[in-house]
């Protein structure tokens, strides 16, 4: 490593490769998982944190060339943030509902019911006290 | 330096996306496949604010914001549609 390498630079090149880093192993595992509610882990957790340090890493570098902080990369990142567990959701509420339409469950088997006593709360119809509800509108 | 960490990132998200690929075309669900896509949405929104690095143009974020709201837009409607039947009731 040359003299020339600032400490700015160093940092947002190692928060790059962390981020791509992450990106890749959230989809390998993406690839490498048994059943969907296993596999719905990496792409949600690691592939979204990996691209917030991208983001962060960016942030920092363009302060090293242009002498400004910039705001629209953090405003990409909250975007995300807020998006990744809604989109989760939805995909596992699509898989729990076409399990139990007869799809083949697959090598995992069918997810466990939850301890409660109840079952899942998609499969419920709106009850009262539930958002769902307009029994008294 | 950076452009070392460049190079490596895009090589490592280029491999992401081959997997996302992969997955989308296995299968076996569809709800594996809508996941495939929101990943892949996920992997070229961070190919392209690598590419605002390397352009060191700092106009690409729009196009990164854009992606990411219509990606997450579409994954709903697809999850929607499967759900109800229909995409806006």
């Amino acid at each position: 490593m040359s003299a020339s390498v600032s400490l700015a630079e160093l940092a947002a090149s190692a928060l790059i490769v962390l981020g791509a880093g992450f990106a890749l192993i959230g989809s390998w595992g993406l690839v490498r998982l048994p059943s969907l509610m296993e596999r719905l882990h990496g792409p949600t957790k690691a592939s979204t944190l990996g691209l917030g340090a991208m983001l962060v890493g960016s942030i920092v570098w363009f302060q090293l060339v242009k002498g400004e902080w910039t705001t629209h990369e953090l405003l990409v990142s909250l975007f995300l943030f807020i998006t990744a567990p809604v989109t989760a959701n939805m995909i596992a509420k699509v898989h729990l509902h076409r399990l139990r339409l007869g799809q083949e469950p697959g090598p995992a088997g069918s997810p466990a019911v939850p301890g409660t006593g109840g079952d899942w709360a998609t499969y419920e119809s709106p009850h009262e006290g539930s958002p769902g509800c307009f029994k008294e509108d | 330096m950076i452009e070392w960490a460049l190079g490596i990132a895009f090589t490592a998200l280029g491999l992401a996306l081959a997997m996302n690929l992969w997955r989308l075309f296995k299968g076996p669900d569809v709800a594996d496949r809508i996941l495939a896509l929101d990943t892949m949405v996920i992997n070229a929104i961070g190919i392209i604010v690598l590419g605002g690095i390397a352009d060191g143009s700092g106009t690409s974020f729009e196009a990164a914001m854009l992606l990411a709201l219509v990606g997450f837009v579409g994954t709903v409607a697809y999850c929607k549609f499967l759900l109800r039947g229909d995409i806006i009731e």
